[in-house]
């Protein structure tokens, strides 16, 4: 890690033929923040956290997180980041128990008690009665609940969260908004947290970057953002009027 | 090695727990007890033509009974073992967002394609296994034959050439799961391929041999042209694993087989001292006759997951 920041992007660009998904992209998180990652559809926020993963490499630039290449080092990064994709696949003739022992061993976890945790960790995203059921019997929320867990299995130190309330009902997304800021707070993992629900991004973010067309166009504080846009603090405007003003002006 | 071990062992439970492989087993378990029953009771009840063979065991594979041979069996059907086991490994996957749940694991990109792979290959060697081991005992409980130190040996060649055989099929299937995103065109285009090598090819070399060297009726006295004919045609029929896979089994499960070739041009002493000295090949020398087939083989195999290995660790992985 250096001098605290735990992710940092110099230039980083990925093209597909003639066309670029991120454009000389910078960037840094802090350790310990939650950094709300902002944007619309097809800005290429999804694209980033590929290539921070290691698992697809820039056309361009480079990229540390936790001080360590992506490329270079994929491994050890996937081991201390845990991803939650927008889409996250499950096998439905699994039970939860069973997709978690799965990830477990791909982690390579110690099968030395994985049942208390697996345990722990259910209870934890509200899963523990249905731990038994099969998979494919899930809704959407149960199942992104699920993928959180999975995410958690092994002791992540920072976590990338693609749109993790996409599906859920409000009540189950206030309680996962609740969960991701408890992490952070309780046991200091860094969270990097990509969503198109403003309200959610700003009651728990540290900061945020806006993303347009494969560019960062702005990152910072939301008191920071509000200052540069109108000359005035968060307490002002929310972070929706910033977003929109940004994404105008763009 | 952890991940690796990961996706093998799931791979594994999958293809064991699956409907698809329950109905394959069921198929081939079906077929291999009609096969050595018939077989068996043709063999008993030919005793004394059976008594004049050094081999007795080998001919539960090699007979012919209502259809076909154990031996003609897999090489008709045992691809289709290897397609249905992995025409969906990897798109399936994709579909079902499961793959870069998979690779954000902290594993190499490849344990995902080995474990695969690898879950193929042992699940076709455990049903081959099987087979064989269903008609040994059908053998010796029908007609009493016990097998010979050698007839073992060969058995286990047989069986390690059908494993190749039938995992170049599943190597196949992987590498059009790679490539192609929807199941029913991976599973679509496995099947053509498999039915354009195994049944196009060897007209295509009646075609290609009679195009290039014709035996007609001027020619047809002349042992040179029907010679370069025949070779032409064996050569062309040689981009068919199937014929590669007949060619070197055949000669392992039948010792009394000395060439691959459909005809062997041979003078009157020659002629004379083969027909005084008909024994059978002993294993060493019946491997060397197999040798080219056998790591033509070998090597398409492991070509052709070389490639999917390649083409899925270049491959762009999206959300």
């Amino acid at each position: 890690m250096d001098n605290g920041k735990i992710i940092e992007t110099v230039g980083l660009t990925k093209r597909y033929g003639p066309q670029t998904a991120v454009d000389h992209l910078s960037f840094q998180v802090e350790d310990g923040e939650i950094f709300g990652f902002l944007g619309p559809n097809g800005a290429g926020k999804s694209t980033t956290l590929l290539m921070l993963l290691g698992l697809s490499r820039p056309t361009e630039g480079s990229a540390r997180v936790c001080g360590l290449d992506p490329i270079r080092k994929a491994r050890e990064v996937k081991r201390l980041v845990g991803y939650l994709p927008e889409n996250v696949g499950f096998y439905g003739d699994m039970d939860a128990v069973q997709s978690l022992e799965y990830v477990a061993g791909l982690s390579g976890i110690s099968r030395a008690n994985l049942g208390d945790k697996i345990e722990r960790l259910l209870d934890l995203v509200g899963l523990k009665a249905e731990a038994r059921k099969k998979v494919g019997a899930y809704s959407r929320g149960t199942r992104q609940r699920l993928g959180f867990a999975e995410v958690l299995i092994k002791d992540p130190k920072v976590l990338f969260l693609d749109e993790p309330t996409l599906g859920l009902d409000p009540d189950g997304a206030l309680r996962l908004i609740e969960l991701i800021h408890s992490l952070n707070r309780d046991h200091n993992i860094t969270v990097v947290l990509s969503s198109h629900n403003l309200y959610q991004v700003q009651k728990i973010s540290h900061r945020v970057g806006i993303m347009i067309k494969g560019k960062m166009v702005a990152e910072g504080s939301m008191e920071k953002l509000a200052q540069d846009k109108f000359g005035v603090g968060d307490k002002e405007y929310s972070l929706e009027e910033i977003y929109m003003k940004y994404f105008q002006e763009v | 090695m952890q991940g690796l071990y990961a996706v093998f062992r799931k791979e594994l439970c999958d293809h064991f727990s699956s409907y698809r492989f329950v109905i394959l087993f069921a198929v081939i378990a079906m077929v291999s007890f009609i096969t050595s029953y018939v077989v068996g009771i043709h063999m008993r009840q030919n005793l004394e033509a059976l008594s004049n063979t050094k081999f007795p065991f080998l001919m539960l594979f090699s007979t012919t009974g209502t259809l076909f041979s154990m031996v003609q069996f897999v090489a008709f059907f045992g691809p289709l073992i290897g397609l249905v086991l992995g025409f969906d490994s990897i798109n399936r996957e994709r579909a079902h967002g499961t793959l870069i749940k998979l690779i954000s694991q902290p594993i190499y990109r490849d344990a995902v394609i080995n474990g695969k792979f690898l879950a193929g290959v042992v699940t076709i060697s455990i049903m081959l296994l099987s087979i064989v081991l269903v008609i040994t005992g059908f053998g010796l409980a029908i007609v009493g034959v016990v097998p010979g130190i050698e007839e073992i040996w060969r058995l286990t060649v047989y069986l390690v050439i059908s494993i190749f055989y039938v995992s170049l099929w599943l190597g196949v299937s992987i590498l059009f799961s790679i490539l192609f995103r929807s199941i029913a065109t991976s599973a679509l285009a496995s099947v053509a391929l498999w039915i354009f090598l195994s049944f196009f090819v060897s007209l295509g070399a009646d075609v290609v041999a009679n195009t290039v060297a014709p035996v007609n009726q001027q020619n047809a006295a002349n042992p040179e042209a029907v010679l370069r004919n025949t070779r032409i045609k064996e050569s062309v029929g040689l981009c068919s694993p199937m014929v590669l896979y007949s060619r070197a089994t055949a000669t392992i499960i039948d010792p009394m087989r000395k060439t691959n070739r459909a005809i062997v041009l041979m003078g009157p002493m020659e002629e004379l001292l083969a027909s005084r000295f008909q024994n059978p090949l002993p294993l060493s020398q019946s491997l060397i006759v197999v040798f080219p087939h056998t790591t033509a083989l070998i090597a398409i195999t492991l070509i052709c997951f070389a490639i999917s290995y390649t083409v899925f660790m270049m491959q762009e992985i999206r959300t």
